[in-house]
């Protein structure tokens, strides 16, 4: 699970182009939106982009989206239970 | 000066005149349904020229012509309003679009795309002396391409202007709206409350401006273009730049809010987009005008909308009468406004036409019939 | 009547601020020359990281042009010849195979130019007037006459033109702000001048 949430970082990173962060500042559970990261609309689509291309799941409802990227946390336990790649 | 559209055309799937796409919309017909597109994509609800039937078409205006399909649908477009008008010295062809020939792209031909090479073809297959004027501004380009000819007119750079407006339906464009998850799976419902999104469309439009004034002409009052400064993709929730466009609107026509008989808004039956604009009408006392979308009819043609619903506003005015919002049924916005439900004869003068578009712009527009 | 006040142009490697140099690439990429530019810029928008390479030329442009501005009455009338053909390619790239099949959101916004008109009203809290105009070169007469009609009708206090070139690693920027007062005349020999 660490390696997945590590690597979680890393793609989150590349995907959304956060350049002056690292993935030492992206801790486990702190929210991904709303103050901490910045992140917008198009970061939150973004994300289910990532979630197909990388870990094969397409969400059936983007809405599903708010409870999955509340953090690096959640976003491992979704991708751990659903990814097909 | 004062500053007029004179004769109008449309290209979309309702027909091919202003008088055919204005008698379907009146019998209460709609151009969405579901269009294939590729084999990835499927099938979607949108609006679709039917190609043979267009192609038909098109060989009463030039047999010979060989060109790509947008341009037959620019030429298809603005040949009768030419002929109505035949071009002088100092006319200018103004062109509105988001993609251009975006099509060209999928065949690995990037030159093709250039949308400046395609307003130079359309510029020289009517002949014009002048150098075509662009305008690529998302989904308000059709309505600025209006306010740039009766702006330009006014300081007399030019008499006349042929303002045209194009986008065509491809996977582009579908693949693109996919990705925001802003595409409805159904026939698409502007203001209402079970709204899920857009419907995707294609239509090409021309229309005649100039300084003339003539019998059934409809003068430009006012008009605006003001950007929200608030998000790339999203409409600021206060309705701040459409607010502002239409204030100015308002405030160079010289007119108030309750003179105002119909608002052809933008209407694209996103969560966010119908909801802004409740909220931007509300603030300037428009509530109770009499208000559709037209994009229940024709889907989102991008580029093309601007002017196409403006024609379409035109006719309303003409013809005294009021549009049902096609789609609607129950309001779906927290602050209301007076959506149109049912077809109505109505003495109608003066019109507000609003768009707005990614990148945050916005663009108002006053219309009055003058007779 | 009136002038141009400002005016910053930016090519392969070098960026100049009314005529003088002020900055030369020292790296390889467009990407990282435009993040020396921003970095040297001193200012926190992390918003700069995800924009297209079009973006982010004309967002640096943009910047230097008005780092000291407080008008908020400026109206932006950019312009080029490709439109957002450079992002539009990454776009159709990423629907071509559909084996490989993934349109993304981020790079599906910035398939419009207008976008970087977006962009630095955002920056700059403008809430003006805008277009943005597709021509083969510059188009010094009519934007001669649109900004000056801008401003002579008070839709805007002063007005930011820019030609906004970036095409497969070929980029230009050419920026002037026109207001009542400035350092040169604004005229169509001087736009020629800025543009060229």
């Amino acid at each position: 699970m660490d390696a997945l949430k590590q690597e979680l970082k890393e793609r989150i990173i590349n995907a959304l182009n956060l350049e002056d962060i690292s993935i030492d500042d992206i801790q486990d559970n702190d929210p991904l939106f709303g103050d901490g990261l910045g992140l917008d609309s198009i970061d939150a689509l973004e994300l289910i982009v990532l979630l197909d291309k990388e870990y094969g799941i397409k969400l059936a409802d983007p809405k599903q989206g708010k409870e999955i990227f509340q953090s690096v946390e959640t976003m491992a336990q979704f991708v751990a239970a659903n990814r097909t790649k | 000066m004062a500053v007029f559209i004179h004769d109008t055309n449309i290209i979309s799937p309702l027909g091919f005149s202003t008088d055919d796409n204005f008698q379907k919309i009146l019998s209460g017909k709609s151009a969405i349904e579901k269009v294939f597109i590729n084999d990835k994509i499927g099938s979607v609800y949108a609006g679709k020229i039917n190609d043979e039937l267009f192609n038909n078409h098109f060989q009463s205006i030039n047999a010979d012509f060989k060109g790509s399909r947008i341009e037959k649908l620019l030429i298809a477009a603005l040949s009768p309003v030419v002929e109505k008008n035949p071009i002088k010295d100092d006319s200018v062809l103004i062109l509105s679009t988001t993609k251009g020939n975006i099509a060209a792209l999928a065949n690995n031909n990037l030159s093709g795309a250039f949308i400046d090479q395609l307003a130079k073809n359309i510029n020289s297959y009517f002949g014009f002396n002048t150098e075509p004027i662009v305008v690529s501004n998302a989904c308000t380009s059709g309505v600025v391409a209006i306010s740039l000819a009766k702006r330009f007119i006014e300081i007399e750079q030019f008499t006349n202007a042929y303002v045209v407006a194009v986008d065509e339906l491809t996977p582009f464009v579908v693949s693109g709206f996919q990705s925001f998850q802003a595409m409805s799976n159904e026939p698409c419902k502007p203001y209402d409350a079970s709204r899920t999104g857009v419907n995707l469309g294609e239509a090409a439009v021309a229309v005649f401006v100039s300084n003339d004034d003539r019998t059934e002409s409809i003068q430009i009052l006012g008009d605006a273009n003001i950007n929200d400064a608030n998000h790339i993709s999203g409409p600021s929730r206060t309705g701040e730049g459409l607010f502002l466009s239409i204030e100015k609107a308002l405030n160079e026509a010289n007119i108030e809010s309750n003179q105002i008989d119909y608002i052809s808004a933008h209407g694209t039956a996103t969560l966010f987009n119908d909801e802004m604009e409740a909220v931007a009408f509300n603030r300037l006392n428009l509530q109770n005008v009499p208000t559709n979308s037209l994009k229940g009819y024709f889907g989102h043609t991008l580029g093309a909308s601007g002017l196409l619903e403006t024609v379409i506003t035109i006719e309303s005015l003409k013809n005294n009468v009021l549009i049902p919002s096609f789609g609607y049924q129950k309001q779906g916005t927290t602050q209301q406004i007076n959506i149109i439900t049912k077809k109505e004869q109505k003495a109608l003068k003066t019109a507000l036409k609003t768009a707005s578009g990614f990148g945050g712009s916005n663009s108002a527009m006053i219309l009055v019939k003058n007779s | 009547m009136y002038a141009i006040s400002k005016f910053i142009n930016i090519s392969q490697d070098v960026v100049c601020e009314n005529g003088k140099q002020i900055f030369h690439n020292q790296e390889d990429t467009f990407a990282a020359f435009m993040k020396n530019v921003y970095k040297r810029l001193n200012i926190s928008y992390p918003k700069f990281y995800k924009m297209d390479d079009l973006c982010k030329l004309a967002f640096i442009a943009s910047e230097l042009v008005l780092q000291n501005e407080t008008e908020k009455e400026i109206a932006l009338l950019f312009s080029n010849n490709e439109a957002s053909l450079n992002t539009d390619l990454k776009h159709q790239q990423s629907i071509q195979n559909p084996e490989d099949y993934y349109p993304s959101p981020a790079v599906f916004v910035y398939t419009l130019p207008n976008i970087t008109i977006g962009e630095v009203s955002i920056r700059h809290e403008l809430k003006s007037e805008s277009a943005f105009f597709v021509a083969e070169n510059y188009q010094t007469d009519y934007l001669h006459k649109y900004a000056e009609y801008l401003l002579k009708t008070n839709k805007a206090q002063k007005v930011l033109c820019g030609w906004i070139h970036f095409l497969k690693g070929d980029y230009k920027a050419d920026f002037y702000l026109v207001e009542k007062m400035g350092i040169l005349e604004h005229s169509k020999e001087q736009i020629n001048d800025i543009t060229k």
